[in-house]
């Protein structure tokens, strides 16, 4: 059954239809070809699949399309400026070399994003505990916690 | 080092592949899309052991979308997948190789074998098609431990592999060893099971293939850490096509751990099938199908014992151990219980016999193979953790135990076939020691006490043998590949260099690192320095990844590329500078005549050699552009020492990694802040292995229980303490680097360190013996039993 569909992503709007069954991260991926949000998993279990709707980290492995119908959605590619230069929380990752593959870089950096915003002071502790949905293979947390704590502070700026 | 005292080589340089990582621009394997794309759907036994009657795939080709569906008949003139090592046991035989179907052959022998490929305009319909498979099984008993598969009676798995045996190896004087034990003063024993654990990188497989049938070429995008052996072994010993008519690109690939060397059915089948349907096909493994197709590491079960003089002295080792290999030979199974791990068993000590046997069995299980650190884990868990016991049995403190046994003279030729190149194991110890605050600890656990808590120290002073080696003496254990590397240096008219380099990069940072040496030797700036790798399409050869290889053997050919470079250079410039090539000097990018001020740069250089109107053309062929294939003279031998602080509660059985410290001495290091991330990241690992991780099979049916993220703990970002790193720094003696590797350092050392302090801490309450992973639920029975027993 295909349905309509409007919402917006990265401040653009879009139009669409999809199959009911159309997952948010696969309208994404496959119907938006905004390929930098990732699947990691089929259990909701690893967070690659995190963006943003309406300013909370979702996994978008996780929602249907047709449920983000009206929404805001953020994925990685819309947070950098328009002239290229970073978002404050893609640098710290950068300066802190929080990412290695850079498989889970993008569900990281968006989840990273909804932590600030609800704990903007949070310490490593908070941040570790706040990550939990988060898997990452390569690094072992311990830079991205640094990141974290960094693109804290550079966005209280 | 450098060519250049201020240049790149050992500075923190950040990455320049985060600029794409960080914006979504990456391009993985599932990121690629074609025009006519077809998705592929593998159907997959859920039976560990089964003969198969028959499968019915007449209605699933009719149903919505369908393309074609391919079963095990229908792949006339495909082999089946090769093993890349051939080993020859004790008696003299060559190890039992039986055929590794790419899919399954009137038999299924693992849940997730591949039965059948759906290949249909899209993954829904595919799957929904796959549905309608009608595959009847005659289900078989199933044998998952390699310890049951070696009994009398157990099920047999292959025809080819009676009573289950892959081989029985071993290595070493075992008449030395014997005579040794015999007169000992004492005999430390333990038994040990190294836990099975699925490498579950981030990005799970993928593939795209496609065919040209114009060309009669193929192009496979896949998530490899080493595309030309993957090419190889495909066209050479599967497909039977020739490597000029296959492209095989590994992009942006999500990490990889050893799970992503190998040849696997997937990718293989994709390429045959997409001929037949003349389309793009492609495929991404879902989490699931990847805990029950990817390749698992470890799973090993060992006796061994060390015999020792009254002041503690390493007398001789014995080691005994049962090896899983899963259903079939995965592509270096059977080189990582045998030749990566038993030649590790002298550790950083002297003792002066050693004898390993080691028994590797078919079972049915997903193949095992080589994860990261793939056989010297094991070994150092081995080793150290008998060490530890001897410590423990003779009262001897543990830095002291090591310290009496420590190799101090190099090269040290080991009784396991190794010769170790340089190295200074105090050094690290030293280090790891203070970073630890061990003068402090027994103030720490008298604390912990008052609290109710116990607190363990534990260490482990590893080696691991990277850059493997010499290929002739690896032929002569039986790789059947060779095991150097290649590189091309192009230096392009205006000066700036694209390096084509045969390591591929799946988070190691290869585009900074090699950059950084590069740009340092040639002078230049790292902008003006292009690094490309995993295309079959645009490198010369390649053995990949994987070893902790790609600085010490693709970085050295790098090196010796660019020395070519520079030599043609010198000529060159003498030409331009009307002086004697050997008054030439290269340095700081620039070729002076010695003692003057006359002087040509780099890129000017360059430009005559290609616009070459004042050039010796009668002499040099114009064009700067070299290749050069680096065989290593031998093994580089990474070391170090960590230390582990846990503190256990009694009542739950949670254990709490408290402090973690890591000294490590890789040789020259490039980039310290990616060394540093390698190191994290293989602690986390290893003490995922020693806290979290394990792959669970149902005994008796041979289900995986643990097949999911929910069912597998991989450590999570509050599941790990801040680890304490740092290096010392032994150069390599046999590479122009200086450089022995880091990526494994981390899984090899850590899982000792954190059991043996988990050991100290309950040796109190009686504890002698507790197995990986160290869980509450374990812990807490291992008190209880302790308890009930005193
Ligand atoms: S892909 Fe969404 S949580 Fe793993
Ligand atoms: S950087 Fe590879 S999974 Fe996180």
């Amino acid at each position: 059954m295909s349905i309509p569909l409007s919402l917006t992503v990265n401040g653009q709007a879009v139009t669409t239809t999809v199959d009911a069954r159309t997952l948010l991260v696969d309208l994404l991926r496959t119907g938006l070809a905004l390929t930098g949000t990732h699947v990691g998993c089929d259990t909701a279990q690893c967070g690659a699949c995190t963006v943003l709707v309406d300013g909370r980290a979702v996994k978008s492995c996780n929602v249907l399309a047709a449920q983000v119908a009206g929404a805001k959605v953020q994925t990685i590619e819309g947070l950098a400026a328009e002239d290229g230069t970073l978002h404050p929380m893609q640098a710290a990752f950068r300066e802190c070399h929080g990412l290695q593959c850079g498989f889970c870089t993008p569900g990281m950096v968006m989840s990273a994003l909804d932590l600030v915003a609800r704990h903007p002071g949070a310490d490593e502790a908070k941040i570790r505990e706040e990550l939990e949905g988060n898997l990452c293979r390569c690094t072992g947390y311990q830079n991205i916690v640094k990141a974290v704590r960094l693109g804290a502070a550079e966005m209280a700026k | 080092m450098g060519a250049n005292e201020t240049g790149p080589i050992g500075q923190a340089v950040r990455r320049r592949e985060d600029a794409r990582f960080l914006t979504g621009t990456g391009q993985y394997t599932d990121d690629v899309t074609m025009p006519r794309q077809t998705c592929a759907y593998f159907l997959r036994s859920p039976h560990a052991h089964a003969n198969i009657r028959s499968i019915d795939t007449k209605a699933a080709k009719a149903a919505p979308g369908v393309v074609a569906i391919y079963v095990g008949a229908d792949l006339t003139g495909v082999n089946g997948l090769p093993c890349g090592w051939l080993i020859t046991g004790t008696d003299g035989k060559p190890m039992n190789e039986p055929p590794h179907p790419v899919l399954a052959q009137g038999k299924v022998r693992h849940v997730g074998d591949p039965v059948a490929v759906v290949v249909a305009e899209s993954l829904l319909e595919a799957k929904d098609a796959a549905e309608m498979i009608a595959v009847d099984y005659e289900v078989l008993p199933a044998v998952v431990s390699g310890v049951d598969a070696l009994k009398p009676g157990a099920p047999q798995i292959h025809e080819q592999a009676p009573g289950n045996k892959c081989y029985t190896w071993a290595l070493g004087d075992k008449a030395a060893v014997d005579a040794a034990f015999a007169t000992a003063h004492h005999v430390s024993k333990v038994d040990i099971v190294n836990n099975r654990l699925v490498p579950n990188a981030i990005e799970p497989r993928a593939a795209v293939a496609s065919y040209n049938r114009a060309e009669q070429s193929y192009t496979l995008y896949v998530a490899s850490q080493n595309p030309h052996v993957e090419r190889l072994l495909m066209t050479a010993f599967v497909l039977g096509l020739p490597e000029t008519k296959v492209r095989v690109i590994a992009p942006d690939v999500g990490g990889g751990f050893g799970s992503k060397i190998y040849l696997y059915a997937e990718e293989t089948a994709l390429v045959w099938a997409s001929k037949h349907v003349n389309r793009p096909i492609r495929w991404a493994a879902d989490r699931s199908e990847a805990f029950i197709s990817d390749a698992h590491g470890r799973d090993h079960v060992t006796h061994a014992e060390m015999a020792v003089d009254k002041d503690g002295r390493f007398l001789a080792m014995r080691v005994t151990t049962t090896a899983n290999l899963g259903a079939y030979l995965s592509t270096f199974a059977s080189c990582i219980p045998t030749i990566l791990y038993a030649t590790l068993l002298a550790g950083q000590y002297t003792t002066p016999a050693i004898y390993c046997e080691v028994t590797a069995a078919f079972t049915n299980t997903v193949p095992v193979d080589a994860y990261r650190g793939a056989g010297r884990p094991e070994a150092t868990y081995v080793v150290e953790r008998v060490v530890h016991q001897v410590g423990v049995d003779l009262g001897i403190a543990q830095d002291e135990i090591r310290r009496r046994n420590f190799i101090r003279a190099f090269p040290y030729a080991t009784p396991v076939a190794l010769t170790y190149d340089t190295g200074n194991y105090d050094q690290t110890l030293d280090e790891a020691m203070r970073m630890a605050d061990v003068a402090h600890f027994t103030s720490r656990k008298a604390e912990a006490a008052r609290r109710g808590k116990l607190r363990g120290l534990g260490y482990s002073s590893y080696i691991e043998a990277c850059g493997l080696a010499p290929s002739n003496i690896a032929g002569a254990l039986g790789a059947r590949a060779g095991l150097y590397e290649a590189g091309e240096v192009r230096v392009n008219p205006t000066g700036g260099v694209t390096v084509f380099t045969g390591s591929h990069s799946h988070g190691q940072g290869h585009e900074t690192t090699f950059a950084q040496i590069v740009a340092d030797k040639l002078g230049i700036d790292m902008a003006n320095v292009e690094i490309v790798h995993g295309d079959t399409g645009r490198i010369p050869f390649g053995m990949g990844t994987y070893g902790s290889r790609s600085l010490a053997v693709g970085g050295t050919a790098i090196v010796k590329a660019i020395d070519k470079v520079v030599a043609k250079g010198k000529k060159i410039a003498a030409h331009l500078l009307e002086a004697a090539e050997t008054d030439i000097e290269f340095k700081d990018g620039k070729f002076t005549v010695a003692g003057t001020d006359r002087s040509k740069a780099f890129g000017e250089v360059a430009l005559a050699a290609y616009v070459p109107h004042i050039y010796p053309l009668d002499k040099l062929e114009p064009g700067l552009n070299e290749t050069a294939f680096y065989d290593p003279t031998n093994f580089t031998y990474p070391a170090g020492t960590h230390i582990c602080e846990v503190e256990i509660d009694p009542d739950t059985g949670v254990t709490e990694v408290v402090n973690f410290v890591a000294c490590d001495d890789f040789g020259n290091i490039i980039n310290p802040m990616i060394v540093e991330g390698q190191v994290h990241g293989g602690l986390a690992q290893g003490l995922g292995q020693a806290l979290l991780e394990n792959c669970v099979y149902d005994a008796k049916t041979g289900q995986l229980l643990s097949g999911s993220f929910m069912d597998y703990a991989m450590p999570r970002a509050d599941d790990l303490p801040t680890f304490k790193v740092s290096t010392k720094v032994t150069p390599c003696t046999h590479n122009p680097l200086g450089a022995k590797g880091c990526g494994e350092a981390g899984a090899i050392g850590a899982p000792a360190a954190m059991m043996n302090a988990v050991h100290d801490a309950l040796l109190g309450v009686g504890v002698k013996d507790i197995q990986m992973p160290a869980s509450p639920h374990r812990v807490w029975q291992a008190i209880q039993s302790a308890k009930a027993g005193a």
